[in-house]
């Protein structure tokens, strides 16, 4: 039985890295650029798995384990960060978000 | 085309679009769903390498919990669509040139690195799946320490997203 090449795993991460970014720069809503960080480390992490298949080697599984950790805990500060903007501004837009914009 | 190659051509499809949905979407919660597609064609994808253990917590941490938080965060704030705003000028000039480039450039080494990596081993990804015994006698023996530290970590997240979230009514 033939096997997909790791390659393709790779093409396949750079392209959702890419897109994860893209959607980082483009989009507006402080709740929708989180989401892209969570793509990005998706990315990442599919790009981990299939270099520890390449090498047979199972230190990038435990890595992609502890990206996740550490995703389910940023993703519990940064959403606890958004409802306290919103208490104090009523917006999601970051464009309204600029006392820090020089 | 063989069967490996046609689930992983069908997942990779539907993750690619997923993205896709996410950045065109208007609303919050059609991206957040547009990215629960891509997480589950995703621990598709890790069957398909033999990772079975990653598989299941992408699907119990990611696609449940972390995108539960988001849908609920989303739900709590009412969200609307998002309003469009013109580009900055470092954006339009700076920033989409060299994003561009970027992207270029990642997808080229990617993709040469492996291949060149591929001709040189004369191997592709084995098939068999990887044992999640071995997998957790790395992850506490070789790995305890930053385990440890991970359960740190949790418990300040904890705390730091209660004192950022709770009301101050004193």
């Amino acid at each position: 039985m033939s096997v997909v090449p790791i390659s393709y795993y790779l093409v396949l991460s750079a392209i959702l890295f890419g897109l994860g970014v893209i959607a980082f720069v483009f989009k507006r809503n402080i709740i929708t650029i989180f989401m892209a960080i969570e793509l990005m480390l998706n990315a990442v992490n599919l790009a981990f798995v299939a270099f520890a298949r390449a090498h047979n080697q199972l230190d990038g599984l435990v890595f992609v384990f502890f990206v996740i950790v550490v995703a389910a805990a940023e993703a519990a500060v940064g959403l606890a960060i958004v409802i306290t903007v919103y208490q104090n501004r009523q917006t999601l837009n970051i464009e309204r978000i600029d006392t820090l914009k020089f | 085309m063989s069967l490996p190659f046609l689930v992983f051509f069908v997942c990779a499809g539907i993750a690619v679009l997923g993205a896709l949905l996410l950045i065109l979407a208007k609303e919050p919660i059609h991206s957040a769903l547009a990215l629960v597609l891509v997480m589950i064609s995703l621990a598709v994808l890790y069957l398909l390498l033999g990772a079975e253990f990653i598989a299941a917590v992408q699907i119990i941490v990611y696609a449940g919990a972390i995108m539960v938080l988001f849908v609920f965060v989303i739900m709590l704030l009412n969200a609307g669509s998002e309003e469009r705003t013109d580009w900055s000028k470092m954006a339009k000039y700076a920033g989409l040139p060299l994003g561009i480039f970027l992207l270029l450039e990642l997808g080229h080494w990617m993709f040469h690195s492996a291949i060149g990596k591929e001709i040189a081993n004369g191997s592709v990804a084995a098939s068999s799946s990887v044992s999640t015994v071995e997998m957790s006698k790395m992850l506490f023996n070789q790995y305890v320490f930053p385990f440890e530290a991970t359960s740190v970590l949790i418990l300040i997240a904890i705390l730091g997203a209660l004192v950022l979230a709770k009301r101050d009514d004193q």
